[in-house]
């Protein structure tokens, strides 16, 4: 937990750093004699707060005895960091296979291989949500998602409902 | 007078057939995401936002209002038949709640819960329509010194009144206000914060993507953690005899129940307090108001009652100065509000006199989804009970899902799901380090009207910084705020100077 507590303080550190070495694209003091601040001011003097408050964050927890218990439980990280990886993939898999592969392949590893269910719960779902998805979205919405290399698929379909 | 003529109005707006569909739409759809562990009503209007585009502007406010409605009845719920709170703001409802349940007697719980919300919610929206239009009122004379202050005045709520760690609040507040900046300069134009030029950057982040993120796969990751094991539910029928002892016993509570109601709904209105602290006051009031205190937390029924008073009653409070002021009160509202400005509708007193139709629409709509609420939760007990028998792996799986297509949705561009997942994963390990994310968002929504009113203020003054406090609104809120701000250092001192005269405390 002092790790991770550490850790997550130097990130949010180095993060208002970088705001702030952007920030100064842009005036951070007073525009003349009656403009008021620059453009750059607001970000830049806020992530000098945000800098000054994690740093006594991290100051404190120096001198702090820590709190007990890891941040992590070992047995639930490994669920976690699935997850985040099947969604990552699921992302960059929209814009090149489409949302209407990229989805229900989501949803079949995370019902059938993650979740273990069987075929009776599983398949509904994953047929259902991308047709409900299509409905709602496309045919009433007008919203197109992404349909990458699956796009001459739906021709047919946007033939009927456009 | 006029406040009941205008009320009337709305009434005829919100009874309108598609209206009426729409609350109960929203409310049945509140009530199932309420009692959903793990989800309450800012997961639920995170979620669903995106969907509204699907009505028309006024009604896509009313449809979140009633989720927002019903997701604070539901969270009542998983309370009772699980054990676990449906949302942070029914956590109280557990102390007495689960007893009662297993005792044999949760279908007299859920009764007590929902006949308690209708109350504290009754009770709330009309002091809610009694102080909308004077406070509109009064703001009408706010000037941007005043916005300004009453921004920064909200924010040091937080640092003041707020139970999180100062330090990590501050950060929080910071880091909201800074992503607000992100895309172009309010005032000269220019791009700023694009990080490598990326071009999604110069639209800004929506308030949107970071709820979405946050409150959506964020959730969703710390509720895998924290729940791997199916919890076990509590059956629970309703009979008639159960309904008239529920409102037999309900009826011996009125002192309790409009206490909770009161203190709730101005407990609500402060953006760091809200419906939890108000329920766990409520509850310790309760209890030590009672004359027989120690059957509290065994099941008794006056534990469930004043908790779900107050965070009904709590949910109202916050919807008043996001409606009038444009300040809002709780995260839930803060998306009410970014909803509102997406739609064209910018809330604060100028709405009351350009739009009065949608105002009283919307304040007349919470009267009706509030009796719809309690009507529409006791019939579908029974489906709770089997909706709760879901596998967590469904819904996690589901919301996922519309995390990813109602992120797209309303900008339709790739760059802003990468930016949900990120703050998906960002906000969840923040959140495992105990840093508050209601600041952040409210932050975020608040960023670019702090920041404008303080610039224009600037400009407008010719520099003169003593502006926000010789005038004398905007110096009574900074003086508020610098109180607030000082407040845990106050307390610190008193508390050290008291260890120096009694070093055995």
């Amino acid at each position: 937990m002092l790790v991770a507590d550490r850790v997550i303080a130097v990130a949010l550190m180095a993060l208002s750093i970088y705001f702030m070495v952007h920030a100064v694209e842009l005036p951070i003091g007073w525009e003349g004699s009656s403009g008021g601040p620059g453009g750059g001011a607001f970000p830049f003097w806020l992530s000098l707060i945000m800098l000054l408050a994690a740093g006594g964050i991290l100051a404190r927890s120096f001198l702090q005895e820590g709190h007990s218990g890891p941040f992590f439980d070992r047995v639930m990280i490994i669920p976690v960091v699935s997850v985040i990886t099947a969604l990552v993939v699921t992302i960059a898999l929209i814009p090149i296979v489409g949302a209407y592969v990229a989805i229900p392949l989501f949803l079949l590893w995370y019902l059938k291989i993650y979740g273990r269910h069987g075929w009776l719960l599983t398949a509904p779902i994953v047929i259902g949500t991308p047709v409900f998805i299509f409905f709602f979205f496309e045919a009433t919405l007008k919203i197109l998602l992404p349909k990458g290399v699956t796009e001459p698929w739906f021709f047919p379909l946007y033939a009927m409902f456009f | 007078m006029e406040t009941i003529a205008l009320l009337a109005d709305g009434f005829a707006t919100s009874l309108s057939p598609i209206n009426l569909m729409i609350v109960i739409l929203g409310v049945t759809a509140g009530l199932f995401i309420g009692a959903m562990p793990g989800l309450g009503s800012v997961n639920g209007v995170a979620i669903v936002l995106p969907l509204t585009f699907i009505v028309p502007p006024s009604s896509a406010i009313i449809l979140l209002a009633a989720i927002y409605y019903g997701a604070m009845y539901g969270g009542a719920v998983s309370s009772v038949l699980l054990g676990i709170p449906g949302a942070s703001t029914a956590v109280a409802t557990t102390f007495d709640g689960r007893p009662m349940a297993q005792q044999g007697k949760a279908g007299l719980a859920l009764i007590a819960a929902a006949v308690a919300s209708f109350v504290g919610g009754t009770i709330s929206v009309i002091l809610f329509t009694a102080f909308a239009a004077p406070l509109a009122d009064l703001a009408l004379a706010f000037g941007p010194a005043e916005e300004f202050a009453l921004v920064l005045m909200a924010f040091t709520t937080f640092v003041g009144l707020g139970g999180d760690d100062k330090l990590k609040t501050i950060v929080m507040i910071c880091l909201g206000l800074v992503l607000s900046t992100v895309g172009l300069d309010l005032i000269s134009g220019q791009p700023r914060l694009v990080f490598g030029d990326l071009p999604g950057f110069y639209a800004g982040i929506s308030f949107l993507v970071l709820a979405i993120g946050v409150y959506g796969i964020g959730e969703v990751l710390y509720t895998i953690e924290s729940s791997r094991t199916s919890p076990q539910v509590t059956p629970a029928k309703i009979t008639l005899s159960e309904l008239k002892a529920g409102f037999r016993a309900m009826n011996r509570l009125w002192k309790t129940m409009s206490f909770g109601s009161f203190m709730g709904f101005f407990v609500g209105m402060l953006p760091a307090a809200g419906a939890t602290p108000a329920s766990l006051m409520a509850y310790g009031m309760a209890r030590q108001s009672s004359k027989e205190p120690e059957t509290f937390g065994k099941g008794n029924i006056e534990g469930v009652a004043a908790p779900e008073t107050a965070n009904n009653a709590a949910s109202t409070g916050s919807l008043l100065p996001m409606l009038t002021l444009g300040i809002p009160g709780s995260p839930t509202t803060a998306l009410l509000l970014g909803g509102m400005v997406m739609w064209g509708l910018v809330p604060g007193p100028m709405l009351f006199i350009e739009q009065p139709d949608f105002v009283w629409g919307l304040i007349s709509s919470l009267y009706t989804a509030n009796l719809a609420a309690v009507l529409i939760n006791i019939a579908l007990i029974p489906l709770f009970v089997w909706a709760l028998r879901m596998p967590f792996t469904v819904l996690c799986a589901i919301v996922m899902v519309l995390c990813i297509v109602g992120g797209f949705a309303p900008s339709q561009k790739m760059h802003d799901v990468w930016l949900i997942a990120g703050f998906g994963v960002a906000g969840y390990l923040l959140r495992k380090a105990e840093y508050p994310l209601a600041p952040l968002v409210l932050a975020l929504v608040l960023g670019p009207l702090m920041e404008k009113s303080f610039r224009q203020t600037l400009i407008a003054e010719q520099g003169n910084v003593l502006a926000f406090v010789e005038r004398p609104l905007s110096g009574t809120f900074i003086a508020l705020a610098v109180l607030f701000f000082a407040l845990p250092f106050i307390k610190y001192l008193r508390k050290s100077a008291r260890q120096k005269v009694a070093p055995a405390e």
